[in-house]
C-alpha cells in the first residue's frame, strides 16, 4: 500500500505533536501538584482576599519539624549557591577562556576536555562521597557550609566551562583578528572585546550550572546540610539546613508530617530554582537585542 | 651618482608556503617605496594577501607556516626574534575586505588601538578620533553620532571607519586587502578619494579588487601570478604597455 506523500507528513506531524504533549504533560502534572498541595502552607484564598502567610517563609520549624517555617533551610541553600559561586564561577571561567583562546589542539587538552566531559556524567552521590573524604575530613573543613560549597563548585565546574567555552567560541574570529591588526595582545583582545560578547552566554551557563547546584540533595548529604537546627549558621564552618535535604526528611524521615508543609517546602524550593532559570532567560534576552552581530 | 630612494618594505627572495603544502609566494623580490599606492594586482590565488598579512605579521595567527627570504621595513627584519609584533602592527595598520566594526560605539571603535598602546589622555584621543574620521572622509557624516553602534553605519561607512581606525594608530603604512570589494561606486569613489590624499602622508599598499581600481589608483602596479612576481611598473606604464605576455593577457581581460 502506497500512501500519498501528503497523508504520510500529516501521520509525521500528528506523531510529533502526541510525543511533545506526552513529554510536557508530565512536567505540567508535577507542577501543578506541588501548586495545588503547597499553595496553602503560604497563602490562603478567602474569596478575593489573599492572603500570604510569611511565617512559613520567615520563621524557624518547629514542633519537630511539623509546624513553624523553612527560614534557615532557605537561607541555607542561598549561602551554598552563593558560595558555589564563589568557588566555580572564576575557575570555571578561566579554565574556559584557556580552552577557547589559548590551549592548541595537543593530546594534553583533549585529556582535558575529556576529563571535563566525564565529570558531568558522575552521579551526584560521588561527588558528595569525593567531598566527605577530601574537605570534611581530609583537609578538616568538617561538615560545613565551606565543605558543602566546594563540593558543589566541583560538581558545577563542568556545567560553567563548557557553557562558557561555548560562548566565547561563539565570538566571531574577526572581531579577534581585528584587534590583533590593530596591535592588540592576545590578553587586552580577550578582556576587551571578546569577554564583553561572550559574557551573556557565560552569565545564563553560570546561572544554569547553579541552579542545579541548589537543587541538589546528594553533595550536602555529607558535607553541610544539617538534619534538623532551627538557627542561623554562625560562619563558614557551621553547618545548615538546606531546602533539597530538607524536603527529603520531612519527606522520609519524620512521621506525622502534615502534607501541606512538604509541598509547601517543595513549591519554595521550586520558586527558588525557577526564578534562577527566568532570571537567566530574562538576561539572554536582553542581551541578544543589544548584540551587534 | 644617482641616490636611489630609500624602500620603506622591502622583500628579498621571499617564498611563503601554507601548513597543507600550498605554495602562496615563490621567491618574490619587491621593494615598496614611501609615499606612493603600490597596487599588488592579479588572479584570486596569486598571493596577494598572503603579501601583505607578512608586513604586519598576521600570518603568525596561522600555524605551521614557512617562511623563507627577509622581510624588511625601514631596513629592519620584521622575522628578527624579539621584534614587537604588537607594536609593529600598529607602524602597520590593515583594512579588511569585509567591514568588520567592533561591537562598539564609533569613538570606541577608533580609540581602541590607541588606547591598547597606552593612550590615556581625553584629549589626545578626542583628537585622533576627529583627525581620522576627517581624513577617512566621514567625519561630517558620523560627528554627531560618535557614541551610537558602529554596526548601525552603512556599509559603505563601515569600511571608512575602518580605514580611519587604521589611521588612529598613526601607522606609516597601510595595508588594504581589497577594501571595495563590498561597496558601491560611490562609497568606492570616496575610498579611493582618502586614498589620494593619504599617500601625501603614509606609505598605501593595496590589493584593489579589479584591474580598472588596480589602473586608476596605482602609483606603482606589481602583478601577482600563482606566487610569482611576474612584472613590477609605474602604474601608467604597466597597464598599457606591459612588456610580459601574462601581464598583457590578464590586465586585457584575456584571461582572469
Amino acid at each position: 500500500m502506497k500512501l500519498s506523500s501528503q497523508l504520510r507528513q500529516q501521520i509525521g506531524f500528528a506523531l510529533l505533536s502526541v510525543v511533545t504533549i506526552l513529554v510536557v504533560l508530565p512536567i505540567l502534572w508535577v507542577v501543578g501538584t506541588i501548586v495545588a498541595q503547597g499553595a496553602p502552607a503560604i497563602v490562603t484564598i478567602d474569596g478575593w482576599v489573599i492572603d500570604v502567610s510569611w511565617e512559613f517563609i520567615f520563621e524557624m520549624p518547629r514542633d519537630g519539624m511539623r509546624a513553624g517555617g523553612v527560614w534557615p533551610a532557605i537561607v541555607g541553600t542561598l549561602l551554598l549557591t552563593l558560595g558555589t559561586a564563589v568557588f566555580a564561577v572564576p575557575v570555571g571561567v578561566a579554565v574556559a577562556i584557556y580552552l577557547a583562546e589559548y590551549a592548541q589542539d595537543t593530546l594534553l587538552t583533549r585529556i582535558i576536555r575529556l576529563a571535563i566531559i566525564n565529570l558531568a556524567g558522575v552521579p551526584s552521590v560521588v561527588y558528595g562521597l569525593f567531598g566527605l573524604g577530601l574537605f570534611v575530613i581530609f583537609l578538616q573543613f568538617g561538615t560545613s557550609i565551606l565543605a558543602g560549597s566546594l563540593t558543589l563548585a566541583i560538581m558545577t565546574l563542568p556545567v560553567i566551562i563548557s557553557t562558557a567555552e561555548e560562548a566565547l567560541r561563539a565570538v566571531p574570529q574577526s572581531f579577534r583578528i581585528v584587534s590583533f591588526s590593530l596591535g592588540g595582545t592576545r590578553w587586552q583582545t580577550i578582556r576587551r572585546t571578546v569577554l564583553p560578547q561572550a559574557l551573556p552566554g557565560i552569565l545564563t551557563g553560570v546561572i544554569l550550572g547553579l541552579e542545579r547546584a541548589a537543587g541538589e540533595t546528594a553533595p550536602i548529604l555529607f558535607t553541610v546540610a544539617a538534619f534538623f537546627l532551627p538557627r542561623l549558621p554562625h560562619s563558614i564552618f557551621d553547618q545548615t539546613m538546606a531546602l533539597p535535604y530538607h524536603l527529603f526528611v520531612i519527606s522520609t524521615q519524620v512521621p506525622g508530617m502534615p502534607v501541606q508543609i512538604q509541598y509547601g517546602t517543595a513549591l519554595v524550593l521550586l520558586i527558588f530554582v525557577l526564578s534562577m532559570n527566568i532570571l537567566a532567560a530574562v538576561m539572554r534576552s536582553r542581551f541578544r537585542a543589544k548584540r551587534q552581530w | 651618482m644617482v641616490m636611489k630612494p630609500q624602500a620603506k618594505c622591502e622583500l628579498q627572495g621571499v617564498s611563503y608556503i601554507y601548513e597543507d603544502g600550498v605554495q602562496a609566494l615563490r621567491d618574490v623580490n619587491l621593494r615598496i617605496f614611501p609615499k606612493q599606492i603600490t597596487t599588488i594586482f592579479g588572479p584570486a590565488g596569486g598571493g596577494k594577501s598572503t603579501l601583505l598579512r607578512l608586513l604586519n605579521r598576521l600570518n603568525d595567527l596561522i600555524p605551521g607556516r614557512c617562511l623563507e627570504g627577509r622581510v624588511l621595513l625601514d631596513g629592519e627584519d620584521l622575522y628578527a626574534p624579539g621584534l614587537d609584533v604588537h607594536a609593529l602592527r600598529r607602524r602597520v595598520g590593515m583594512v579588511f575586505a569585509t567591514p568588520v566594526p567592533l561591537p562598539m560605539s564609533i569613538r570606541r571603535n577608533l580609540t581602541y588601538g590607541p588606547e591598547l598602546a597606552g593612550v590615556r589622555d581625553r584629549a589626545r584621543l578626542d583628537e585622533l578620533v576627529e583627525r581620522s574620521l576627517q581624513a577617512a572622509a566621514l567625519w561630517d557624516e558620523v560627528s554627531d553620532r560618535l557614541d551610537e553602534p558602529a554596526s548601525a553605519l552603512s556599509g559603505g561607512q563601515q569600511q571608512r571607519l575602518c580605514l580611519a581606525r587604521t589611521l588612529a594608530l598613526e601607522p606609516d603604512v597601510i595595508l588594504l586587502d581589497e577594501p571595495t570589494s563590498g561597496l558601491d561606486p560611490i562609497s568606492t569613489a570616496k575610498v579611493e578619494a582618502s586614498l589620494q590624499e593619504l599617500k601625501k602622508r603614509y606609505t598605501i599598499i593595496i590589493v584593489p579588487h579589479s584591474v580598472q581600481q588596480a589602473a586608476r589608483v596605482a602609483d606603482h602596479a606589481v602583478f601577482l601570478l600563482q606566487g610569482e612576481l611576474v612584472e613590477e611598473g609605474l602604474g601608467g606604464e604597466l597597464f598599457t604597455n606591459p612588456s610580459d605576455q601574462r601581464t598583457e593577457g590578464y590586465v586585457t581581460g584575456r584571461f582572469g
